[in-house]
C-alpha cells in the first residue's frame, strides 16, 4: 500500500509527533472532537507499544473510502520481536496496566476495524480504521 | 459505537435553566440524565460532549480559553471512558460465566443425585448444601441386593468448579466398581488407585465409606483421612468421635484402609458430617466440634431429617446466611 505520510517512532516523544498528526489529519476528514481524541488515544497506544516493545517503528495514515462515507486508515509497523499469542493480548484485563481499558483491546473499542499480523522475530502490523459518522 | 445519542436540545434546555436558577429540580433531572445514559451505554465522552456543544450553543462568545479547557477535560475522560467499557463488557462476561455455572451446578445435581434409604427400624436424615453454586461434596447411598447400603461421605479440599468436576469423576468410578465389592476397606483402596492415577497431585478428597447393614444392625466403615463422625450412645447421653484411621486418597497408589466395625444400639446416632460442619465460623471464631453435638442433642427429639435440616438452618443463622464450605451432615437414628 501507498501512504501519504508516516511518522517514524523512535524516541518518546515522537509519541507526540504521531498524536498530533493524527489529529491534525482526523479533523480535515471531518472527525468530531470527540473522535479525534478517540483517534489520538488509539495513535498514542500503538506507538507507544512500538516503544517500548519493538524500538522503533512507524505509524502510517491514509485516507480511505467507502460507499460514499470516508475515514481514516493507520497502520502501526515495526519489524520488532513480535507478539506471540495474539488471541491472548486481546483479552481484556491482559495489558500490563492491568484492566485500564487501554492497550490493544481498547485500541479496538475506540476504533470501528482492528487487524492485526504479526511474526515472532520478524515484527507486527496493527491496521484500524475509523469512519466519519 | 453509541447506539442511543443524548438529546443535545434536551441537555442544553436544562443547562440553561440550571445556570440561570441553580435549581434543585433541573438537578434532579441531570441525575435521571446520568442514569439514562449508563441504561443506554452512552460513553463517558459523549456526555463531556454534549455538555460542550450546549455551552457553546448557549453562549455563542464563549471564551477562547474556556472552549480550550473543556477539549482538555474531554481528552482527559478518553480513556476513563475506556476503562469503564472494558467494565462493561466484563460484567456482560461475568454475567454469562454465571448463567454457565448454574446449568453445571443443575447438571452436576442431576448426575450425582442419590436416594436416601428407608429401612425399617431406622431414620435417616440428610442436608448437603454447597457454599458457592457447586458443591465439592459428596454423599451416595448404594442400595446391595441384600438389604445392605452402601454410605458414602466425601469432600475435595478445595471449592466449586474444580471440585465438583472431581466428584463426578469418583462417582462413576465407584459405579464401575462389581457389585460384590462392598467392604469399605476394599473400596477405599480400589478408589485410592484411581484417584492416585486420574486426579490432579494438588487435589485432595477424603472419604468416609460405611456399610451399613440394617438387619444385623451393624455399620462397618473405613476413613481416608475423613473428618470423624460422632457415635451418640442414647443409654448414658453421651457422643463419642468415630475415630478411623486412614490416608487421604490419591497421595500413595499403595495406601491400605483399616476397617472397623460397631453395632447400633436402639436410640442411638450414627453422625456423618463433612468439615464444613464442624468448621463453621461464627466471625473470625472456628465453633468448637461439641457446640456442634450440643446443637444435634437440641433437636434430638424430631424426625432424622428435621434435625439434620434443623442443625443445618442453625449454622446458616450463625454464619450470616452465607456459608464459607460446603456442608453434609447424614444422621441415622435406630428407632427405640
Ligand atoms: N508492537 C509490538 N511488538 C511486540 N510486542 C508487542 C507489541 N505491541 C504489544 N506487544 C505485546 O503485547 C502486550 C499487550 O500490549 P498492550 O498494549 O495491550 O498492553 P501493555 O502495553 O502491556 O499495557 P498498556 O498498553 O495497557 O500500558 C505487551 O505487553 C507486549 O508484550
Ligand atoms: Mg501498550
Amino acid at each position: 500500500m501507498d501512504f501519504r505520510t508516516c511518522v517514524n517512532i523512535q524516541k518518546e516523544w515522537d509519541i507526540v509527533g504521531a498524536r498530533q498528526f493524527g489529529r491534525d489529519f482526523s479533523k480535515k476528514l471531518g472527525f468530531g472532537i470527540v473522535d479525534q481524541a478517540r483517534i489520538a488515544t488509539a495513535i498514542s497506544e500503538l506507538a507507544r507499544n512500538i516503544y517500548l516493545y519493538a524500538g522503533s517503528g512507524k505509524i502510517c495514515f491514509d485516507e480511505v473510502e467507502n460507499v460514499g462515507s470516508r475515514g481514516i486508515c493507520i497502520v502501526a509497523i515495526d519489524t520488532g520481536p513480535g507478539i506471540k499469542d495474539i488471541s491472548q493480548v486481546m483479552e481484556d484485563g491482559f495489558s500490563t496496566s492491568g484492566g485500564l481499558g487501554a492497550g490493544l483491546p481498547g485500541v479496538k473499542r475506540l476504533m470501528d476495524e482492528f487487524d492485526i499480523t504479526s511474526k515472532t522475530g520478524e515484527g507486527t502490523e496493527i491496521r484500524v480504521v475509523k469512519w466519519v459518522r | 459505537m453509541d447506539a442511543i445519542k443524548l438529546d443535545l436540545s434536551h441537555y442544553r434546555e436544562l443547562l440553561k435553566q440550571y445556570i440561570n436558577t441553580q435549581d434543585e429540580s433541573a438537578l434532579y433531572e441531570a441525575e435521571q440524565i446520568s442514569k439514562r445514559s449508563i441504561q443506554h451505554n452512552i460513553s463517558l465522552e459523549e456526555i463531556i460532549n454534549t455538555h460542550i456543544n450546549a455551552l457553546e450553543d448557549i453562549y455563542p462568545e464563549l471564551p477562547e480559553n474556556i472552549q480550550h479547557s473543556m477539549s482538555f477535560l474531554l481528552e482527559v475522560m478518553i480513556s476513563y471512558g475506556l476503562a469503564l467499557q472494558e467494565f462493561q463488557d466484563l460484567r456482560e462476561t461475568q454475567l454469562e460465566i454465571k448463567s454457565e455455572i448454574s446449568v453445571a451446578a443443575r447438571m452436576q445435581n442431576t448426575l450425582l443425585s442419590t436416594v436416601k434409604p428407608d429401612v425399617e427400624g431406622f431414620d435417616i436424615g440428610v442436608v448437603s448444601v454447597p457454599a458457592n453454586q457447586m458443591n465439592g461434596d459428596y454423599h451416595h447411598f448404594i442400595h446391595h441386593e441384600d438389604g445392605t447400603v452402601g454410605i458414602t461421605v466425601a469432600d475435595v479440599i478445595g471449592k466449586g468448579i474444580p471440585a465438583a468436576l472431581c466428584m463426578s469423576m469418583i462417582k462413576y468410578a465407584m459405579e464401575s466398581f462389581p457389585s460384590e465389592h462392598k467392604n469399605p476397606s476394599e473400596i477405599l483402596e480400589s478408589l485410592n488407585r484411581v484417584v492416585e492415577r486420574n486426579v490432579d497431585p494438588s487435589m485432595f478428597i477424603t472419604m468416609f465409606y460405611a456399610l451399613f447393614n440394617p438387619a444385623a444392625s451393624t455399620i462397618s466403615y473405613s476413613s481416608a483421612g475423613h473428618e470423624p463422625g460422632f457415635y451418640y450412645h442414647a443409654a448414658d447421653d453421651t457422643f463419642e468421635e468415630i475415630r478411623a484411621k486412614g490416608v487421604v486418597l490419591g497421595v500413595t497408589d499403595m495406601a491400605q484402609y483399616r476397617q472397623y466395625e460397631r453395632e447400633i444400639h436402639a436410640g442411638d446416632m450414627v453422625i456423618l458430617l463433612t468439615d464444613g460442619v464442624t468448621e463453621c465460623r461464627q466471625g473470625d471464631r472456628f465453633i468448637e466440634s461439641e457446640e456442634v453435638l450440643e446443637v444435634i442433642k437440641s433437636f434430638s427429639h424430631l424426625s432424622a431429617q428435621e434435625l439434620v435440616e434443623n442443625v443445618y438452618k442453625h449454622f446458616e443463622k450463625l454464619q450470616d446466611f452465607h456459608l464459607r464450605d460446603d456442608f453434609t451432615l447424614i444422621i441415622i437414628k435406630k428407632d427405640v
